[in-house]
């Protein structure tokens, strides 16, 4: 039994489906990448595992128990977390507090919340904006709001992490950057779950890969296996066939 | 060293500015003491006004509501407990009612919200109406009177305490909650905060201070019905006069409050015809030529860096 189960997850606007009897389970410690081509649904699949929207029908549990349609700050107690693809910082509030306000608010005991200064230093200087921290959010350049992004989602100690295209529009030494931070977080324990669109990263983090296309999961497996995939490249690609549709 | 330092710096001018208007009434006409009551008025309905819509964003315009419910309650209640009590209750019933309301529309947003707040007051107002008519047979109420200077001394307490509780909220981690759901609300949601329930709570809070102003201020103009004491006029003043002062510091509703309460004054003294018409240019200029208030003058004038993380 997988930290982070979906069983025929499935969401409706309107008549579309933007997700559709999506099956998923991801064990803990694992590295799981969400890809497939613009409105596949990968956001929207995060937006119903964190609770920002109500699924149509089927079930997602966490650590075995349903959590289908909480709310986002339950979900967040729960130990789950998520970035936003549009970045979504407190613009006028200091880097420092970001991180403090994930550690007295998200899966806060009393004893953690006695020491929010402490970690929220620390976490700081994991994501590399200690000498940042008396900044206002607002303030601070793309790549370096992408990682506050992230280090707020930490902040709140999560034991599965959703990361919403974080790498997107980095250049190359911030992706690597990025990429072994990323496994530094792994290693420290968390389950992630991130979607991305540069392959590059996608090939070199994950354990495992689902592919989404038109809000249905198409393929599942190893990175090698998804590159070699006739369908996944028939999506990202086309064929002859499939621009018949 | 450094605490007793920082404790000067930040306390000495509110502790002084205390001193003097606790001396007031001793050497000041009474005059005076009359109309400092209704600056002090003004601020208390201003700051908690700012406490909450300006961390937020979100515009209530429903003072006059709040403010009414503890005129009321000292009308219904005045002869029958002490004072103080009556005080209290009137806090009590007003943050009963704000947070009934908070259950009923923050759920809301920005603009609705705003045109809800406008709305339950016309329809508190109304009710008052009908019920004072139909169900208690009379149109008004009569207040037990107090003197002037207990009443000064009363507002001078409860705008010490407003004060105080923004002040420290501004500094607490509750403050720095409030003010992140402001800059993003689903932001806000995902780390944990559970933001309708802060939100609920918060705006009740600031409500407690409008009553208990509201249950002061009655026994003053010793009688009320309710077109005075739900009169729409008082849900734009404290906007307009925080506009005027600034949100982002705690000093700018202050400010706003205290000087357009003077000018109204003055005006209304030494313009009597014209002061509706004055007071309306006054507002004009203000929002053509300050429109981040007198807080955003004074930074832009001392060139100071922008304010990080504070909440009103």
């Amino acid at each position: 039994m997988g930290i982070l189960e979906g069983e025929k997850v499935t969401k409706f606007f309107g008549g579309l489906a933007a997700v559709f009897d999506v099956d998923f389970d991801i064990d803990e410690g694992e590295i799981v990448g969400l890809i497939g081509p613009n409105g596949a649904g990968k956001t929207t699949l995060f937006n119903l595992i964190s609770g920002s929207l109500r699924t149509t029908e089927g079930e997602i549990r966490y650590q075995g128990k349903r959590i289908t349609n909480l709310k986002p700050h339950q979900i967040c107690k729960l130990g789950i977390a998520r970035t936003f693809q549009s970045v979504k910082l407190f613009g006028n509030i200091s880097v420092f507090d970001h991180v403090f306000l994930g550690s007295i608010c998200g899966t806060a005991t009393r004893a953690r919340t006695m020491n929010a200064q402490r970690s929220a230093v620390s976490l700081l200087e994991l994501v590399g904006l200690s000498a940042r921290k008396s900044d206002l959010a607002k303030n601070l350049p793309i790549a370096e709001q992408k990682r506050l992004e992230l280090a707020r989602a930490l902040s709140t100690d999560p034991q599965v992490l959703l990361l919403d295209e974080v790498m997107a529009g980095l250049t190359a030494t911030e992706v690597n950057s990025f990429t072994s931070l990323i496994h530094r977080i792994r290693d420290e324990g968390t389950t992630i779950l991130l979607v991305e669109h540069v392959m590059q990263a996608i090939m070199a983090i994950c354990d495992r890969i689902i592919v989404l296309h038109h809000g249905v999961k198409i393929a599942e497996g190893l990175p090698q296996e998804i590159a070699a995939n006739k369908k996944v490249i028939e999506v990202y690609l086309g064929t002859d066939a499939y621009a018949e549709h | 060293m450094d605490r007793t330092r920082a404790f000067l710096k930040t306390g000495l001018f509110p502790l002084l500015l205390l001193l003097v208007l606790a001396t007031l009434p001793f050497y000041t006409p009474p005059y005076t003491t009359v109309a400092v009551t209704s600056i002090l008025m003004y601020v208390v309905l201003t700051v908690s006004w700012a406490m909450f819509c300006g961390p937020t964003r979100y515009m209530s315009l429903a003072t006059a509501t709040f403010f009414g419910v503890g005129m009321y309650t000292s009308a219904v209640l005045g002869e029958v407990l002490p004072f103080p009590l009556v005080v209290a209750c009137g806090g009590l019933f007003s943050f009963a009612i704000g947070l009934l309301t908070g259950f009923i529309c923050l759920r809301l947003r920005g603009f609705y919200f705003a045109i809800f707040t406008f709305g339950l007051n016309e329809l508190v107002r109304n009710f008052m109406l009908w019920w004072e008519a139909k169900v208690a047979h009379t149109v008004g109420r009569w207040v037990v009177l107090m003197d002037s200077l207990s009443i000064y001394y009363y507002m001078l307490a409860i705008v010490t305490l407003t004060i105080l509780v923004a002040f420290l909220i501004g500094r607490s981690r509750y403050g720095l909650i409030l003010f992140s759901i402001g800059e993003s609300e689903e932001a806000a949601a995902h780390i944990g905060i559970n933001v309708t329930r802060y939100r609920i709570s918060f705006f009740a809070f600031t409500c407690l201070f409008m009553g208990m102003a509201g249950a002061v201020m009655a026994t003053k103009w010793a009688y009320i019905d309710p077109r005075i004491a739900f009169n729409p006029i008082l849900n734009f003043t404290p906007v307009l006069m925080a506009l005027f002062g600034g949100v982002g510091k705690i000093y700018g509703p202050i400010l706003g409050a205290g000087i357009l309460t003077l000018a109204s004054e003055v005006l209304l003294s030494r313009f009597p015809y014209y002061y509706m018409l004055l007071y309306g240019l006054l507002f004009i200029v203000i929002i053509s030529f300050l429109p981040d208030g007198l807080v955003g003058f004074m930074r832009k004038w001392r060139k100071a860096p922008a304010v990080t993380g504070s909440v009103i």
